[in-house]
């Protein structure tokens, strides 16, 4: 293109023509229906005349509510990409024997299983359980907004500046062909030396940071605003399985930004962290990134327990048995969270007394997991069950996640993992736990409050059908994988030589179908329900007989929340409320402070993927650019004080108002 | 059915009779009054943002420790660090803490013009130190003890430098506060900042202490 190649480097870094994908078939169909699709939202957008609601009302919005729903949406639509990409890992596997090499060649498979891996976890499991919590924390604590509205919104533009980086590396340039946690020396300069780890790194890099300041954010606005009355042991399990979680990533995220910035140095400036050479020490690098890793998988599971437990109570009309032990158990499985690092890498070697530690600290984790159980089992004992999709979701839950906590307990045998280690029977285990426990639990709490959010139902039909499916096809795709490991089928292998194995393979792809129905079925239940809201309305604002402060007010939620700060007196606080006669208040409401709008968190997010792809391909006067921009717009934003304003008493008085009239239409 | 459920309920909740039985006022439920003001969360924040701050240098103190004395046949710490340039370094670092300290007594006083005298000299010891740290660094490299050279070299610059990006951001800091200070004053929002700040650059303070003594003084010891 350019006669002067050093003109070139200098304006495109190594970024050439040849970086897009255009000779892959594959890949130029996924551009082709992006496209196609990306056209038709735009000019949908464009034609109902929506740019306008989106700007002013969620882009720039710093209501807690519209962004956790934001995040929920950056990670459905995520997890359609990953988990295309698992249909494709799977049909490979089917078909790679013998003399059949498959349809992808190793090069891609690879790319796939890493892509695959990274954004199931960064970019569906995180957003999905920072969505939940944004949404309901502040609901159930009786709070108007968490405690920085604006750095909400610009974590949730980080994370969704990170899931574009991702996405971005499909069609310019490759992704990471190293595994979801990028070990060295493979993920080194000298072997991975393309753009792929370096869109994984910065990928990652950005979105933690929005994940460790919604952390921190989520960590004051439960400790310092909740509603008087509520003392730590009066606060709903959800919301203390939140403060944990919280905890965790504020913990754990920094070490992650640390051991991925020591990587960049290694590749970008040629140090020796992690090199074989000259006293690097690659084992450091997997110590580090599990420190971070193993607390992660708690990051994402202990919502879901939350969840678990709000629905039980809810859905047997009874208290949640053991709320105390609840609660520790909770808080126990956050420290020992952080003692278990090492089961990840049994085979390093370190020795019989290091890996016992290791290996009992882990079974140890079982007994107040456990123990969470038996309270659920205790809670729905002699209740008054109903059979609602949030209560499959959690039933289903039960029986999944105690055989996948069972096979995690195998693994954390020492001898036992020097056998299976990074067999196919780890990818069920974690599989079953992230599945049968973090997917469920988000599904179902989805559900849960989903008339809360938008004031009606999901369909039960197509809800149910999801659920069936999902369980189904769980079970049908991972339970073959198990009984692979145990037969030695390692994981990340693109073709098989043994043809007795293929029949197992054969049967995962297709429980991998089974959930690609269950996928379909929870598309549909959004439509289905869109359609029939009318009759799904919940005007009530507790459409399933709640018990917690966020089914006190009305479905959708004004956006202050309420219009007087509740006063707690039970951590089944609006239980209480509806059981001893509270009456909702209809006159003296006063003025309501709340935070302004902004777009700077939205700005400084777009400004970070133009860095993160200047930095992936060398472009630096373009990186340089783009910091600076970055500097600017944050030190200006700070120079703007006028961050909040009023909602005037007579408006309050007229949402209230409306609310009245709709209770008594209802009756 | 409802009576049921609540009888079940007190009777779980361990709550005495006496209590459901009470007549209900609305206001038991609402803070009718509006007195109800969560107080300011900006402190805890910017203490959690310190914390996990703390972890990056925690994970790098570490790595120093796996590394650090993975020479690879190349200079030791002996060969490199020079205790009295360090020192001096420490001093300027040091001696910024107690004059934010000094601007932080003049903001409680209320005294406008001598904040920005005193916040006006923590920046320039501040820059002191960023300075005597660069001169250290350019002077190790021109010897060939680069951060390419050992897996300690690697190390030792990125500990070493991450301190010192995060007191030059601390300056970068400083002077827009500095700026905001003469616009607008001493109002509470800048009261916080200021607060924050000083969190910020004693904390730094303290991680320098660790490097001082762990890096440089063990280093030179051994």
């Amino acid at each position: 293109m350019f006669s002067n190649p050093d003109l070139q480097k200098l304006l495109f870094g190594r970024l050439t023509l040849d970086a897009v994908p255009l000779h892959e078939p594959i890949l130029l169909i996924t551009f082709v229906m992006v496209g196609i699709g990306g056209v038709a939202v735009l000019g949908a957008l464009t034609y109902f005349r929506l740019w306008g609601i989106l700007w002013r009302d969620w882009f720039t919005s710093v209501d807690h509510k519209k962004i956790g729903i934001m995040y929920i949406v950056l990670a459905l639509v995520m997890l359609l990409r990953g988990f295309a990409d698992a249909l494709m890992m799977r049909a490979q596997q089917a078909m790679a024997f013998g003399p059949n090499e498959g349809y992808l060649p190793p090069h891609h498979y690879d790319q796939i299983f890493t892509a695959h891996g990274v954004i199931m976890i960064f970019f569906v499991a995180m957003p999905l359980v920072t969505g939940l919590m944004n949404f309901v924390v502040p609901l159930q604590i009786g709070a108007r907004d968490v405690a920085f509205p604006f750095l909400n919104n610009f974590s949730f533009w980080m994370t969704v500046a990170g899931a574009v980086t991702v996405m971005a590396s499909l069609f310019v340039g490759e992704f990471a062909r190293t595994g979801w946690l990028a070990y060295p020396p493979l993920s080194g300069p000298a072997m991975s030396p393309g753009v792929g780890v370096d869109y994984y790194i910065w990928a990652l890099q950005i979105a933690g940071i929005g994940t460790l300041l919604s952390g921190i954010n989520l960590i004051a606005t439960i400790v310092k605003m909740r509603a008087p009355g509520m003392t730590m042991m009066k606060m709903p399990v959800f919301t203390w399985t939140s403060l944990c979680t919280n905890i965790l990533i504020v913990a754990a995220f920094p070490i992650l930004t640390a051991v991925l910035a020591l990587l960049s140095l290694d590749r970008y400036v040629g140090t020796h962290f992690f090199s074989n050479d000259l006293g690097g020490n690659p084992m450091m690098y997997v110590n580090l990134v599990w420190i971070w890793g193993h607390p992660e998988v708690y990051i994402l599971i202990l919502p879901a327990f939350g969840v678990f437990s709000e629905i039980v109570s809810t859905f047997s009309s009874k208290r949640l048995f053991g709320y105390a032990s609840m609660v520790y158990a909770t808080v126990v499985i956050t420290i020992l969270s952080y003692l278990v690092w090492l089961h990840h890498f049994f085979t390093m070697g370190s020795g019989a007394s290091v890996n016992s530690f290791f290996g009992i600290t882990t079974m140890i984790i079982s007994i107040p997991t456990g123990a969470k159980i038996f309270n659920w089992l205790f809670t729905m004992y002699k209740g008054r069950i109903r059979f609602e999709v949030p209560m499959l979701w959690t039933i289903g839950f039960m029986v999944t996640f105690v055989i996948g906590g069972m096979t995690g307990v195998l693994l954390a045998v020492p001898p036992a993992d020097f056998v299976l280690h990074n067999s196919l029977f780890l990818i069920a285990h974690f599989h079953n736990v992230i599945i049968g426990g973090v997917l469920f639990g988000m599904l179902a709490g989805i559900t849960y409050w989903f008339p809360k959010a938008f004031g009606f139902k999901l369909d039960p039909f197509w809800g149910k059908m999801s659920f069936w499916f999902w369980l189904t096809g769980f079970w049908v795709a991972f339970m073959p994988l198990y009984v692979l490991g145990l037969m030695g089928v390692t994981r990340r292998v693109q073709h098989f030589d043994d043809p007795s194995l293929q029949i197992w393979f054969v049967i995962a792809a297709f429980g991998a179908l089974l959930i690609l129905c269950g996928i379909a079925s929870f598309i549909i239940t959004l439509v289905v329900s869109v359609i029939r809201r009318d009759q799904l309305r919940d005007t009530t604002g507790d459409p399933w007989g709640g018990r917690t402060l966020e089914w006190a007010t009305s479905s959708p939620p004004p956006d202050y929340n309420f219009a007087f700060t509740p006063v707690i007196h039970d951590h089944d606080a609006w239980w209480d409320m509806k059981k001893r006669g509270y009456a909702r208040p209809l006159q003296g409401f006063k003025p309501i402070h709340m935070p302004k709008n902004t777009a700077a968190g939205l700005i400084l997010g777009v400004l970070s993927i133009i860095f993160a792809f200047a930095m992936i391909w060398y472009i630096w006067w373009l990186a340089a650019f783009s910091f600076a921009a970055i500097a600017v717009v944050a030190i200006g934003h700070t120079f703007n004080y006028n961050r909040d304003f009023y909602i005037p008493a007579d408006e309050v008085v007229r949402t209230e108002a409306q609310r009245t009239a709709l209770l008594a239409e209802h009756v | 059915m409802a009576t049921q459920a609540s009888a079940a309920m007190n009777f779980e909740s361990g709550r005495s009779p006496s209590v459901a039985i009470k007549a209900v006022d609305p206001t038991d439920f609402y803070d009718a009054k509006g007195e109800h003001h969560p107080e300011g969360s900006t402190m805890l924040g910017f203490w959690l943002y310190l914390m996990s701050d703390c972890l990056i240098f925690a994970a790098l103190f570490a790595t120093y420790a796996v590394v650090g004395r993975n020479y690879a046949a190349g200079p030791s710490p002996k060969d490199l660090f020079d205790l009295p340039l360090v020192a001096l370094n420490t001093s300027m670092l040091l001696f910024s803490s107690i004059t934010y300290g000094f601007a932080m007594l003049e903001m409680e006083k209320g005294d406008l013009s001598r904040v920005q005298i005193w916040l006006a000299v923590t920046g320039l010891f501040g820059l002191a130190f960023v300075g005597l740290e660069l001169y250290e660094f350019h002077h190790l490299i021109h010897e060939g003890a680069t951060p390419q050279r050992s897996a300690f070299l690697s190390a030792f610059f990125t500990l070493v430098g991450t301190h010192g990006l995060h007191v030059s951001l601390g300056i970068v800091w400083l002077v827009t506060l500095m700026a905001q200070v003469h616009k607008r004053g001493l109002v509470p929002e800048n009261k916080r900042r200021l607060l924050c700040l000083s969190m910020f650059w004693h904390f730094l303070d303290v991680i320098w202490i660790g490097v001082f003594t762990f890096v440089y003084l063990m280093g030179v010891l051994q």
